[in-house]
């Protein structure tokens, strides 16, 4: 069980741009934070994500602690052959998370 | 008699004004017409290495004015096409006033068809965001937006 949503259609025709949209749960902590007592509340953030098909990569993003609790990313990709998608999420405290998704392309 | 010195110090204050004027002159013009924070301008150099960055192609959509800066939607479409050959090879995206000044990094291959990402992103204050996309000629473009955000994100208390 993952706790990511992807919406990849399950079709596409050959040549197609479709829309890749990817949702990770994760509280993305920024470190700039304060406890009531002053301490500084740890950053726990998302560093990066990866999302490769059929074992290429295609699209790397680099994060931030300027990005919203709960990372949304959405990319494109062009539809050549069928596959399966593959998405990573690393972070930091050790977080690591994956998810797949397949396609079938006319 | 009282004519003299009232017009001397007239005369004084009258030049003095124009040092000040041709003073404040050159300063004015070095400044680029927007004026950035330091950390801004070292990050987008950072990625740069110092090329120039053309401004257009690059289009950042985001509301002007936010409600709650701890989840603004953000788009950055650059029109340009992706083949292999020519292509965008990355999106970088910078604010001005979070304490870091970088947002993300986007990695972008041919294999996307489309130069085009969407997130969500924290704003700390109201302020300018910079996108700049990379080419695979080499070449840099950008586009800025101002956004005001009247309740701001980062760095509030935790209860």
């Amino acid at each position: 069980m993952t706790s990511a949503l992807i919406n990849v259609p399950a079709k596409a025709k050959r040549g197609d741009i479709i829309e890749i949209k990817t949702l990770m749960s994760h509280i993305m902590e920024t470190g700039y934070r304060h406890k009531a007592s002053g301490e500084v509340v740890p950053r726990n953030i998302i560093t990066g994500f990866t999302c490769r098909f059929n074992g290429n990569e295609i699209f790397r993003t680099d994060l931030f602690p300027a990005i919203a609790a709960n990372p949304f990313i959405t990319f494109f990709t062009t539809a050549t052959e069928s596959g399966k998608f593959e998405f990573e999420w690393t972070g930091d405290q050790g977080f690591s998370e994956t998810a797949s998704a397949s396609i079938s392309v006319e | 008699m009282q004519q003299l010195p009232n017009s001397s110090r007239r005369q004084f204050l009258g030049l003095a004004g124009g040092a000040a004027v041709l003073g404040a002159l050159p300063v004015v013009i070095v400044r680029p017409a927007e004026a950035t924070p330091a950390m801004l301008a070292s990050a987008i150099q950072n990625v740069t290495g110092g090329a120039a960055v053309q401004s257009g192609k690059v289009k950042l959509d985001i509301p002007p004015l936010v409600e709650n800066g701890n989840t603004v939607p953000m788009t950055v479409t650059v029109a340009h096409p992706m083949a292999p050959e020519d292509h965008v090879r990355s999106i970088h995206v910078f604010n001005e006033k979070n304490p870091q000044p970088n947002i993300a990094n986007f990695h972008l291959s041919p294999h996307n068809g489309r130069a085009q990402v969407s997130t969500r992103i924290r704003l700390a204050d109201s302020q300018k965001i910079v996108a700049i996309a990379k080419l695979s000629d080499g070449s840099f473009w950008s586009a800025s937006v101002d956004v005001v955000v009247t309740l701001a994100a980062c760095t509030e208390e935790v209860i």
